[in-house]
């Protein structure tokens, strides 16, 4: 058998305390609510509306930051240049910011009135009580992941690798979609994972920006503030299991997906 | 014939300073230098992947400072192979003409051709991370040559090769040299690479060219310290040059005088290679200028050859085969005598 050290043995208990400490209560909610209830909810067109709010905007909002994050996330990961650590800030800074705050900054800027609220109104499109406030304030809190995770996939490929393939008749947009992308793409899917859950999860820029229509976390907490946690948990649980499910299928996906970083 | 003229860099703690060289068609050309010493940047350069600073290169007598790398069509190969990771043998080596937008039929023709050239046809459906370390130097050379560059450039090609590896490939790569007829431009830190592959070296210091020449003339004749030590020169002595007899050139180093045929005065480093010099227990006859008497006064056992300092006034380093330092009965302390050549001491 193998013998474990004291160190090792306190460490081990010292750290198995976080694990419990974020596993039990989620355990204990997914337990908490008993099969009727959960089936009612699951009939209840404003939950099931709510959620489908969440993910479909969280889905838009992951989208948009691919779309911008992926490029910006290879330029950091190929030069150095000045003012470099000042974008790098930029990109981190949602993560310190409160929520509330974040709301609140946005809905300066993009209310009817705001200086890009005011000129996309006039095109019809409308950020306060509406889909594309909720897509906006989660954008905002959750692009980073992308951005970083696809920075440190890119980080990994060797730009040998990419200037072999520029010897060879490639150009450097070419080589960017037939070698860099495709061997970052597991880290660029990690990254949209993390930040669609982080997405979803997003409820203090949203109700400044949106509070209806409703998102899932807005709904529970509504669901809490007027009727109590009786009536909050089972959303909860519903809302709870939907992100475990996907978080688990990406992970096994994941799992049988080829890394190519070190080659 | 690739020219270059007054070429300039500095990228990051690299930098090249100020090269001129021109390196002929169908040569075999090596640079050769210590880590750190800008030769990846320099091959780099000529490949286009970066701009000089200054300077300007041409290819054929065109001006190619300001091509791309895609158009200029010289093949590359790294020294850890940056062979594509996520593609088989079969692509990776079909990657240059997919890039030219060959009909399929054809480049499935010329892979094939490529890969039977270099004994690889098995391995085409196996991605690079089960392949052995010169199975990925043979794929990543198939890559290159495939699209059939006029130059070659190769990074280090063999430094991450076992020795069997290495000999076998050195014998391949004077097979491509001389089947593709190829510019071979390659980088190295390895004289003994440099030994059996090059037409010509570029010994390179700290970004700039120390000495060109023929490898013999470099390995006999090292312009200054930093090539004498670079390409191995164990005896380096210092001493003050006169006009001697015979319209040769003596030497005196405070202790002994040694004779040269380099013409050189004043104070002047003289570099005798151990290969160059023999050595006898009993004095023989010999048309030798330089003889001395001395002891044996260190003895290293290198495996095949044995390696002797010996003492004749200044310490001299000179090497034997095993078998002639049996047949010799050596031990420290013996007294011997040694001989080299006036043409063997080279002065600078």
């Amino acid at each position: 058998m193998r013998k474990f050290d004291y160190t090792t043995v306190f460490f081990a208990i010292m750290g198995s305390f976080l694990v419990l400490f974020i596993f039990i209560p989620i355990i204990n909610l997914m337990t908490s609510s008993d099969s009727n209830t959960l089936i009612s909810n699951l009939e209840d067109s404003q939950v099931i509306s709510s959620i489908f709010v969440s993910v479909y905007s969280a889905l838009f909002a992951t989208i948009i930051a691919l779309l911008f994050g992926v490029p910006l996330a290879y330029i950091l990961a190929r030069h150095d240049f000045k003012g470099k650590g000042f974008i790098e800030a930029i990109i981190d800074v949602p993560i310190v910011i409160p929520h509330t705050v974040v709301g609140i900054a946005l809905l300066l800027i993009f209310t009817s009135t705001g200086i890009i609220g005011a000129p996309l109104s006039k095109i019809g499109l409308t950020f306060t009580d509406a889909i594309p406030g909720i897509v906006i304030a989660m954008l905002f809190v959750s692009s980073s992941f992308v951005v970083n995770s696809a920075r440190e996939g890119f980080e990994n490929i060797d730009p040998r690798m990419e200037k072999v393939a520029r010897t060879l008749g490639a150009g450097t947009l070419r080589t960017f979609y037939v070698i860099s992308l495709p061997l970052a793409l597991r880290s660029i899917v990690v990254g949209s994972v993390m930040c669609w859950a982080r997405a979803i999860s997003e409820f203090g820029a949203v109700i400044i920006l949106a509070y209806y229509p409703l998102v899932a976390p807005t709904l529970i907490y509504q669901k809490f503030v007027n009727y109590g946690v009786d009536s909050a948990t089972p959303v909860a649980v519903i809302l709870i299991s939907l992100c475990l499910a996907i978080f688990i299928l990406v992970r096994v996906l994941m799992r049988g997906w080829r890394t190519y970083d070190k080659n | 014939m690739i020219k270059i003229e007054n070429l300039s860099k500095v990228w990051k703690e690299f930098k090249i300073s100020n090269i001129n060289l021109e390196i002929i068609d169908n040569e075999y050309f090596i640079f050769l230098g210590p880590s750190g010493s800008g030769k990846t940047i320099l091959l780099e350069l000529i490949a286009g992947i970066w701009f000089p600073d200054s300077g300007k290169i041409y290819m054929d007598n065109k001006d190619v400072t300001k091509l791309s790398t895609e158009n200029r069509g010289i093949g590359f190969v790294y020294q850890n192979y940056m062979l594509f990771p996520h593609k088989t043998v079969f692509e990776n080596i079909a990657f240059g003409l997919n890039m030219r937008k060959i009909e399929k039929n054809e480049i499935q023709r010329q892979v094939e051709d490529i890969m039977n050239l270099f004994g690889i046809s098995h391995l085409a459906n196996r991605l690079p991370r089960n392949l052995s370390g010169g199975e990925q130097q043979r794929t990543a050379l198939a890559r290159a040559l495939i699209i059939r560059p006029p130059v070659l450039l190769m990074d280090e090609p063999l430094s991450a090769l076992d020795r069997n590896t290495r000999e076998d490939l050195i014998q391949e790569f004077k097979h491509i040299h001389k089947k593709f007829d190829i510019t071979i431009i390659h980088v190295t830190h390895n004289f003994d690479e440099a030994l059996q592959l090059a037409d010509r070296v570029a010994i390179m210091k700290k970004g700039s060219v120390s000495q060109v020449g023929d490898i013999d003339e470099v390995f006999r004749h090292p312009k200054d310290e930093f090539v004498a030590d670079f390409v191995g020169t164990e005896n380096i002595i210092k001493g003050f040059a006169s006009d001697g007899n015979d319209s040769l050139t003596s030497i005196n180093t405070g202790n002994i005088i040694i004779e040269s045929t380099d013409k050189k005065t004043g104070d002047v480093h003289a570099t005798i290679r151990p290969e160059d010099i023999t050595l006898s227990t009993d004095r023989v006859p010999t048309s030798a200028r330089n003889v001395f008497k001395g002891y044996i006064r260190e003895i290293y056992d290198l495996g095949t050859i044995i390696k002797l300092t010996v003492d004749v006034g200044e310490p001299l380093v000179l090497i034997l085969t095993r078998q002639s330092f049996l047949d010799l009965e050596l031990n420290i302390g013996k007294q011997i005598y040694i001989y080299f050549k006036a043409t063997a001491v080279n002065l600078f």
